[in-house]
């Protein structure tokens, strides 16, 4: 493995999956730990080329996580990343 | 402070609920019952002469120089050897006493050199102080008879020289060497007129025998007999200077003992907290690197990597730097930029590097070395506990009858607390050591592990689940210690989980490589031999399941009992010297100082209004992500303050990708190291000794940094940074690292109470530092855990994806060894490399007779990743099937076979498991031959001679 590719995200994710499979909500546990160690680029990443490559849990997750989720910038010009967030 | 050694108080200090007054020449005292005479008259002020007592020894009773009169008692005891008793009335100085005194003198000095002028130890000498104290002006027996004086000093030792003609048999040495080391390589051979002493069978030397060159000898002998071939050189210091070692997470405070701006000789501090007064081969000897001729002290700039260096002013290093900042920010975005700070660095330092990339840079994009050693930790201790740290202080250990020591080798990692864990040892405490090596803990002089599991690497969690299932099974859970201080209901969850029988140890037996009897005796033994401490390294986090391990930890302290007091609790070893404070400082990419997430409005709110920017509520990027990111082409800047991330990360090639695919790389560091070959900007860095900060040890220990002489570069490291975040536009105006702990303990609850004041008054204090707690915390989770409810985490065992195969049948683990520091940039230029050259490849016996393999042949180190050479030796230390080796040697590369595995929970890298093939080799690889070479084209510096720089 090497890049930051979509399918080392998901790769990540089934075992962070697999690791919380005996928590009480693993899917929100899932969820929760993406969240809050991931950038949201490495999100959107998993989400628009990673999903396929995910088991039930992490997927599940991953699609918790979308659903409660601002799209992401669709266009440059919308990107608080590259411009600061003093933007607009 | 001028130069004067140590008060002496010839016997150690005694701890005694019950008090004796006694009368010292007329002076009262009340004292410890127990306490010698010896030590009371030292306590008046008084000084009885003494050549054989030490206060970190034993008393002795051989010398016979401290001979006293007290009343009502007949003939004249020694001192050192006699308690007081309450009312006693003791007299040190008489005319009989003066004789006798005298006249043991006189037999001394009647074969000792009589060279004070000329001798390296003059005017701080013990044995010279004595004869003046007791008024000897001749010897009645003249020095032509025989004596020792053309005895041949031994010299081998690079750092200490023996001479035993100036030798008076006292046995300090001895001693230290066994009670203060515990390695026991000396002792005194012969007897009478013969006695001598002696570091082994002749015709050993120092060099050769077992002697670990700690300095103990060295620190413990009243003469010139055993002495630092420093003091020859330079003479005797003029001052000395409390200040903190910057190796391993120990955090030994030593005396800098210095002649101008010349280090002469660092001394353990008998007061420092942390070491206790001793020391090791690395602290004590190993600090001239800081004047190595191969640091880097000019500012030097290239446009591209395959650019020779160009030397430039520091403005002008740091104007060019703030503009590549600039441009990639305008370019790319914020998120293209990022930092790593390093645990080597002081918290000050660390606290400053997260904030220049935080408020200036403008992204949480910054992470810490810790990353790749002790983010498990972190993790793990702050779910099951609330708080990412250990639960003791090192006195602790004192009170521990059952030690637990896994995926740690702590006599070569963290060689001062392993001389503490060997001394309990020796008194009766029990030892299990889980570990794939026979550690030298597991089998040293009059030590032996009650149980050695040399598990199968990658399968920690399997084997503490395998404990647990026994303690639980067998009913010997502490109900009323879970009842009382966890969740009772996430208990029950856990223990249903740890019994079911594919978690027994008859089940795992054949996954973890261990016999089951074996794991049920131990289990048996952890669970009711007493207090039981558990003490661990990087063989436990640097796994594919390093935070699971560390929970699984925690876990076990939990069902037994065994937190919040003296002598138990879990107790994470920290390789570098500031890994704590560095996790403290805010240095992950998603907390802020204090492990507070960047999400909480709260706590951003707080920075934000000290800062006067905005913080980004999102994580950053993790280092392996900033790798990742940049081989993407989404991350194109990096400041890395004092870490060598190319030689001592996983996947070389990998770090190599990215580092080549950034636009501009910033390192801040004492020699061009090998991240630097892909470096844009060198920014001279500053050692330890040239600066001012605190350092956190592994204990929360927080300690001062003391600049002892000035930066030979011009700045400390604190100070550069200040400079760039001023050329990139931040109005920031610290005047000294006081100031920047001030504005930590304004911004950090558990830092609320420090200040450097309070550190120079106290000489450290232990985190959390509160009104609460306001001398701090030596132990913690005494009354409740930090999280409230302690938590029992289930710990699912889940191979790591790196498998053996026909391809790939060993598994490599690597480590440390005691002579050399993790990359090895300080150690290696240092004398230390007599003792470790080259990085070796310990192999089986078996697999190395499979092989055609003997010590000393060159093998080719091969897995997934990568491939190196290296030279092998074979021994029995590891299990068949198993290999190791170190990362010292940037020769090696070792890390170009590790592979890009990780912890799910922080990606901290799996270095402990690898899988490899071994084979016959004649030379280095080609990839060793083309690294090589890019090395050399990449340090050459426009219009000095093309040398490389290691």
């Amino acid at each position: 493995m090497s890049g930051q590719t979509a399918e080392k995200l998901a790769y990540m994710a089934n075992q962070i999956a697999r690791n919380m499979v005996h928590d009480e909500a693993p899917v929100a546990s899932v969820a929760d730990h993406i969240v809050a160690f991931w950038t949201p680029r490495m999100i959107d990443q998993l989400l628009a080329d990673g999903v396929t490559a995910l088991e039930p849990v992490a997927a599940e997750a991953m699609a918790r996580i979308a659903a409660g989720r601002i799209p992401p910038p669709q266009t440059r010009a919308t990107d608080p990343a590259v411009h600061g967030s003093d933007a607009g | 402070m001028g130069y004067e050694r140590q008060a002496d108080f010839g016997t150690p200090e005694v701890r005694s609920d019950t008090q004796v007054t006694c009368s010292i020449d007329g002076r009262e005292v009340t004292v410890p019952a127990g306490t010698t005479v010896m030590r009371a008259a030292a306590l008046t002020g008084g000084s009885i002469p003494k050549l054989c007592a030490t206060d970190n020894l034993k008393q002795f009773g051989s010398c016979r120089l401290c001979l006293v009169e007290i009343d009502g008692m007949r003939g004249t005891p020694a001192s050192c050897t006699t308690p007081v008793a309450e009312g006693m009335q003791v007299h040190t100085q008489t005319p009989k006493l003066q004789k006798l005194r005298k006249g043991v003198m006189e037999l001394y000095i009647s074969d000792h050199p009589l060279d004070c002028l000329t001798c390296s130890a003059n005017n701080d000498c013990e044995l010279q102080d004595q004869a003046a104290a007791v008024g000897l002006r001749d010897v009645r027996y003249g020095y032509e008879g025989e004596n020792h004086l053309g005895e041949m000093p031994d010299i081998s030792n690079p750092y200490f020289d023996f001479d035993p003609s100036k030798c008076i048999v006292c046995s300090r040495c001895v001693r230290a060497c066994d009670e203060v080391q515990g390695t026991l390589a000396l002792t005194i051979d012969g007897r009478g007129f013969d006695s001598k002493v002696s570091a082994g069978l002749t015709p050993d030397s120092f060099l050769s025998s077992e002697c670990v060159s700690c300095g103990a000898c060295v620190q413990a002998c009243p003469t010139a007999t055993l002495q630092e071939k420093a003091v020859k050189e330079i003479g005797k210091p003029e001052r000395a200077v409390i200040t903190t070692c910057a190796y391993c997470g120990v955090g030994c405070t030593f005396r800098a003992e210095m002649r101008g701006e010349q280090v002469v000789r660092m001394v353990p501090w008998k007061d420092g907290k942390a070491n206790r007064g001793h020391s090791c081969v690395k602290g004590r000897f190993a600090w001239g690197y800081a004047q190595h001729q191969e640091r880097v002290l000019s500012p030097m700039i290239r446009e591209s990597i395959d650019q020779p260096w160009r030397e430039v002013s520091w403005e002008e290093a740091l104007s060019y730097t703030a503009r590549e900042i600039n441009r990639i920010r305008d370019k790319y975005g914020r998120n293209a930029l990022g930092g790593i700070v390093s645990s080597r660095c002081t918290n000050e330092e660390g606290f400053l590097v997260q904030k220049l990339i935080r408020a200036g840079f403008g992204t949480n994009n910054v992470d810490t070395c810790a990353r790749v050693c002790h983010s498990p930790t972190g993790y793990g201790l702050k779910t099951t506990f609330g708080t990412s740290a250990g639960t003791q202080d090192f006195d602790s250990v004192e009170d521990s009858d059952v030690m637990l020591v896994i995926g740690a080798n702590p006599t070569d990692g963290h060689p001062v607390f392993a001389s503490r864990m060997k001394r309990r040892l020796r008194k009766g405490a029990k030892l299990i050591v889980i570990d794939p090596r026979r550690t030298d803990l597991v089998r040293s002089p009059h030590i032996e592990a009650d149980f050695h599991l040399p598990l199968r690497p990658g399968t920690n969690v399997a084997i503490l689940t395998a404990l647990a299932h026994v303690i639980v099974t067998e009913g010997l859970a502490d109900e009323a210690f879970i009842r009382e201080r966890c969740d009772w209901d996430e208990y029950q969850h856990w223990a249903e989980f740890v019994s079911a029988e594919r978690n027994s140890p008859e089940f795992l037996s054949p996954v973890i490589g261990v016999d089951a009897e074996a794991i049920c005796g131990a289990a048996r033994l952890f669970a009711t031999g007493g207090n039981g401490a558990i003490y661990y390294g990087l063989g436990v986090t640097e796994h594919s399941q390093g935070s699971s391990t560390v929970m699984a930890i925690a876990n076990l302290a939990m069902v037994t009992g065994n937190i919040g007091r003296r002598g138990v609790g879990v107790n994470p070893l920290r390789g570098q010297n500031n890994v704590q404070g560095a996790c403290d400082m805010g240095s992950f990419p998603h907390e802020l100082s204090g492990y507070r997430h960047v999400s909480d409005a709260a706590t951003r709110a707080l920075f934000e209004a000290e800062w006067g920017v905005p913080i980004d509520p999102e994580p950053g990027l993790r280092i392996p992500n900033m790798l990742d990111a940049a081989t993407d082409g989404e991350f194109k800047a990096i400041y890395i303050q004092g870490e060598d991330i190319l030689q001592s990360d996983p996947d070389t090639k990998h770090v190599m990708a990215g580092l080549a695919a950034m636009e501009c790389v910033i390192v801040h560091d004492l020699f061009l190291n090998e991240t630097a070959n892909y470096a844009h900007v060198f920014l001279p860095g500053s050692t330890f000794l040239e600066k001012n900060g605190t350092f956190t040890n592994a204990e929360r220990r927080i300690q001062p940094v003391r600049k002892v002489m000035e930066p030979l570069n011009g700045y400390e490291d604190w100070e550069v940074t200040q400079e760039l975040a001023r050329a990139v536009g931040l109005d920031w105006n610290y005047t000294h690292p006081s100031e920047i702990m001030d504005e930590i303990a304004r911004l950090t609850p558990t830092f609320a109470g420090v200040n450097y004041k309070r550190l120079d008054a106290e000489g450290s204090l232990q985190w959390p530092v509160t009104d609460a707690a306001p001398d701090g915390s030596p132990i913690m989770h005494i009354d409740g855990f930090v999280r409230g409810k302690g938590k029992f985490v289930v710990t699912d065992y889940v191979p790591t994806d790196e498998r053996t195969g026909p391809r790939f049948p060993l598994l490599l683990t690597t480590g440390r060894i005691l002579s050399q520091y993790n990359v090895g940039a300080q150690t290696r230029r240092t004398a230390n490399v007599i003792w470790h050259e080259e990085d070796l490849l310990e192999i089986h016996p078996t697999d190395a007779e499979n092989r055609g393999l003997k010590s000393g042949d060159w093998v080719k180190l091969a897995s997934r990743s990568g491939e190196t050479t290296l030279r092998a030796t074979v021994t029995d230390r590891v299990a068949p099937g198993v290999v190791y080796t170190t990362f010292h040697h940037p020769a090696t590369q070792a890390n170009v076979v590790t592979t890009d595995y990780s912890d799910w929970a922080t990606n901290c890298p799996e270095y402990k498991v690898t899988a490899v093939q071994i084979t016959p080799s004649n030379g280095p690889t080609e990839w060793q031959e083309d690294y090589e070479a890019q090395a050399t084209r990449s340090r050459r510096i426009a219009g000095t001679a093309m040398e490389p720089a290691e």
